[in-house]
């Protein structure tokens, strides 16, 4: 047993504890599993059905959930359980590496758990740390910033040494916020309360319109009208409203919610409030994506002071009638729940598998509810469109992208972090205030968003022109574009659901490609069928990560074609099928690796 | 006095609609072939294997989950769109394990009747080759996972008609799998029965009644006397 824990299951005590704390609610189901495994390492066959039982649910619905999500194991896992960032900018600062001599160190095979149980290694999609990575998460909890030699040898020596993760030095535990440039939302937050008052001053009616006057837009990438959006849900007929915060931060390469939510969690749960307030919510929801667990009792602790200041609870700021909450749910690791309706199953306890639409969350969403999915800059822009009023908002930016943006930058530059500009910003600028040279290509709104060539530095952060959900990664000329393109198709094959055929499978076969072309076995036909995938899967998915997946090879091919055509090994064709590997094994059998025992070379 | 009849246009033709149809409903009730594996005109619509992508007012959706409205322009049968249907059809050939020889279910199976109706003759892509066990613990129905298309009408039809949760999806990605609800997740350990609905809607063949094999020979099956397209029977 390569685990201290057995497969039994976790003891009836504790379970019953966690089934009692979530009121033994089937729509809990991720939440338990979380938090089951925080205290048990993995999830056993036979607890899996133990809860199901407790839920009434199947155990094979419960093994469902389990099996989709990335940071719950159904396999015994090592007891200090190291997941490698894998982003692109976590690559280009050395993580693959570090992560190769750890695993020396450890004496573990990467993805695998070692022979001792103590411990396993693997990769993780980019955990929001690009601007002081390499990173790396422990146990779902943890993180380590700022990885080097030094610090992995230190580590595989603790880790070795059974010393508890809560006794390691306290400054690889260390996130910055790296706030380089703020404007409305990155300045001096305004005091608690003071919003929502300026909001209940303006009545439901006078602050829809100011929403609408002032054409904010949702900040997570979709860009649709919030104060529509809001409009459409308190108009919609249920039982209840609810209201989201969508904290999925997953997107490579962002990180800015992961700052607004340590810095100004009071605005994101105000912005929030006044939400609720205006659409007639009682029930809100933060969903926290799993990579930032560790911010979890700082929120809880934010919620408990605004409760305690009259912010949230019942009868909010004396008014009776104005009740609120908000209860954090905690993701485990898929990008796909960024998807606001995948989102919604996440929070009901199922597979983030996203839902038909129409209907939309407006009208039914969080079972089956009316319910707003907003991002979390959304809310902390209506804070002080609260306080300001809607023209102000508008008069920012440009007249179809009102408002200001934040950017996560990372890569290659002096001064990674945060930096938020009013819309109508030009590339270039960015780039000269964040320090980078000699830059070869900028990735921005993430893998999912644009590729832009130095020629289109002049062009604009906007709606109407280069739209972002805040990803600003940087390349210089050193960096080999097609693999940037390869670790952001390792991504998103890495992040399908699995649900529909062109993405499930489309996805795996552009990984496919892509290996072939690095490992010297492609030829131009590969490439044409790069094309070929890319155009069938934006049209025919069945939700964005899909239709997207493509977006990074697209790019890149039509304006680094170079950079794909040195993988070509020759222009001679080069079959899929490696003949000459398919002979290493006869090469074995009769103990010969001489010239003559391999065929003709092509170069 | 005759309710105004509601249309929209499906290849240039109108195509009348009942209130509620969506576009693949409304098609299929008048004779009319989309090609299709997912959905099941018993069951909700499902969406997932895209096969029925038409082109709306211009913008790709699944024939299956669009509601029909007044004045709709839809393509379907287009050479654009057949060409997007073979490549996802040459995806779930690729992706699972489809030896139609050996199948007991060729001649009856949508996926390759589907495969020939839009002229599908090779697979294109390299093969996946997955390695997935065959189910044979149950007396009298066999799983063969290597063909699963993961349409999930099994899943649907067990919970939805029998009412007994035979089947659920596990796993993500392109490790994306059916479950068998039981303890040991074998088949054999649920309540699942012959009769079940679920045992006869696979449109593959996944799920086969045992020591039932060639009852009907090649060549007598349901698609070989007539393509899928030609057998869209429509409800008056």
């Amino acid at each position: 047993m390569p685990m201290a824990q057995g497969d039994a299951g976790v003891s009836a005590s504790a379970l019953e504890a966690l089934l009692q704390r979530h009121g033994r609610d089937p729509h809990a189901l991720l939440q338990l599993l979380r938090e089951l495994q925080a205290e048990h390492g993995w999830l056993p066959r036979a607890t899996l059905a133990q809860v199901a039982a407790a839920l009434g649910l199947t155990p094979a619905q419960v093994e469902g959930v389990a099996g989709f999500y990335r940071f719950l194991h159904t396999q015994p896992v090592g007891r200090y359980r190291i997941l490698f960032s894998d982003n692109i900018t976590d690559r280009m600062l050395g993580s693959e590496a570090l992560m190769a001599d750890l695993c020396r160190r450890l004496g573990v095979a990467p993805g695998r758990v070692s022979d001792d149980g103590r411990v396993s290694v693997a990769r993780t999609s980019c955990t929001g740390l690009c601007d002081q990575g390499p990173a790396l998460l422990i146990n779902h909890h943890a993180v380590v910033t700022r990885l080097d030699a030094a610090r992995v040898a230190q580590l595989a020596g603790l880790v070795r040494g059974g010393v508890p993760v809560a006794q390691w030095p306290a400054e690889w535990f260390e996130v910055q916020d790296q706030v380089r440039r703020a404007d409305v939302l990155l300045a001096e937050p305004p005091a608690p309360g003071a919003a929502l008052s300026a909001a209940l001053a303006r009545g439901i009616p006078g602050m829809l319109s100011e929403m609408k006057l002032s054409n904010l837009r949702g900040r997570g990438g979709a860009g649709f009208a919030t104060g529509l959006k809001w409009s459409l849900c308190r108009q919609a007929q249920g039982s209840e409203h609810v209201v989201v915060c969508n904290a999925d931060e997953g997107e490579p390469g962002t990180f800015k919610d992961r700052v607004l939510l340590t810095r100004h969690a009071d605005a994101v749960l105000e912005g929030m409030t006044i939400a609720a307030w205006l659409i007639g919510a009682r029930r809100g929801f933060v969903y926290l994506r799993g990579e930032y667990r560790y911010l979890l009792e700082r929120l809880e602790a934010v919620l408990q002071r605004r409760r305690d200041a009259g912010l949230l609870g019942t009868a909010i700021l004396g008014r009776a009638g104005f009740d609120f909450d908000v209860r954090i749910h905690v993701g485990a690791g898929a990008y796909v729940c960024g998807e606001e309706s995948s989102l919604i199953e996440s929070l009901e306890g199922r597979r983030g598998t996203p839902r038909i639409r129409p209907p939309f969350p407006v009208q039914s969403g969080y079972l089956g509810q009316p319910t707003i999915v907003n991002n979390v800059e959304t809310f902390c822009a209506a804070v002080h469109i609260a306080l300001q009023g809607g023209a102000w908002w508008a008069s920012i930016g440009t007249p179809k992208s009102a408002g200001t943006k934040i950017h996560s930058v990372s890569g290659d530059c002096e001064r990674p972090g945060l930096y938020e500009y009013p819309f109508g910003t030009r590339i270039g600028r960015i780039l000269e205030d964040c320090g980078a040279r000699d830059t070869q290509a900028v990735q921005v709104g993430g893998p999912s968003g644009l590729c832009l060539s130095a020629f289109e530095f002049g062009r604009r952060i906007a709606f109407e022109d280069v739209p972002t959900a805040g990803a600003f990664m940087v390349f210089d000329r050193s960096r080999d574009m097609f693999e940037v393109a390869r670790c952001f198709a390792h991504f998103f094959a890495h992040e399908s659901c699995g649900f529909c055929t062109p993405c499930r499978v489309g996805t795996a076969l552009v990984v496919k490609r892509m290996d072939k072309l690095a490992a010297g076995h492609g030829s131009r036909h590969d490439i044409d069928v790069l094309f070929e995938l890319d155009k069938l899967m934006h049209g025919a998915t069945h939700c964005g990560l899909g239709a997207t997946a493509c977006n990074p090879l697209r790019d890149t091919i039509a304006k680094f074609r170079p950079a794909y055509e040195r993988h070509l090994k020759s222009l001679y064709f080069e079959p899929g099928f490696d003949l000459d590997a398919e002979l290493s094994i006869a090469r074995h059998l009769t103990g010969r690796d001489d010239p003559g025992a391999h065929l003709e070379r092509l170069s | 006095m005759s309710e105004v009849e509601q249309v929209f246009s499906l290849d240039g033709e109108d195509l009348p609609f009942q209130a509620g149809d969506t576009v693949l409903q409304a098609a299929t009730r008048v004779g009319r072939y989309i090609p299709h594996l997912c959905w099941h005109p018993d069951f909700a619509p499902h969406g997932s294997c895209r096969i029925c992508t038409v082109k709306v007012n211009g913008r790709m959706a699944a024939a299956c989950t669009v509601q029909a409205a007044p004045g709709l322009d839809v393509e379907s049968r287009t050479d654009e769109l057949n060409a997007l249907r073979k490549t996802l059809l040459q995806m779930l050939f690729v992706e699972g394990n489809h030896f139609c020889p050996s199948c007991e279910k060729s001649g009856n199976c949508l996926l390759q009747a589907t495969a020939y109706e839009v002229g599908m003759e090779g697979p294109h892509f390299e093969e996946f080759y997955p390695d997935r066990p065959v189910d044979a613990s149950h007396p009298d129905l066999l799983l063969d996972f290597n063909r699963c298309i993961l349409c999930e009408l099994c899943v649907r039809a067990s919970r939805d008609v029998d009412g007994k949760n035979v089947f659920a999806i596990g796993g993500h990605g392109i490790g994306t799998r059916l479950l068998v609800n039981s303890p040991s997740g074998r088949l054999a350990d649920t309540a699942m029965a012959l009769g079940d609905r679920a045992a006869g809607v696979c449109p593959v063949g996944v799920i086969l009644p045992k020591r039932r094999g060639f009852a009907v020979p090649i060549g007598e099956r349901r698609f070989d006397g007539a393509p899928v397209s030609g057998q869209v029977e429509g409800t008056p």
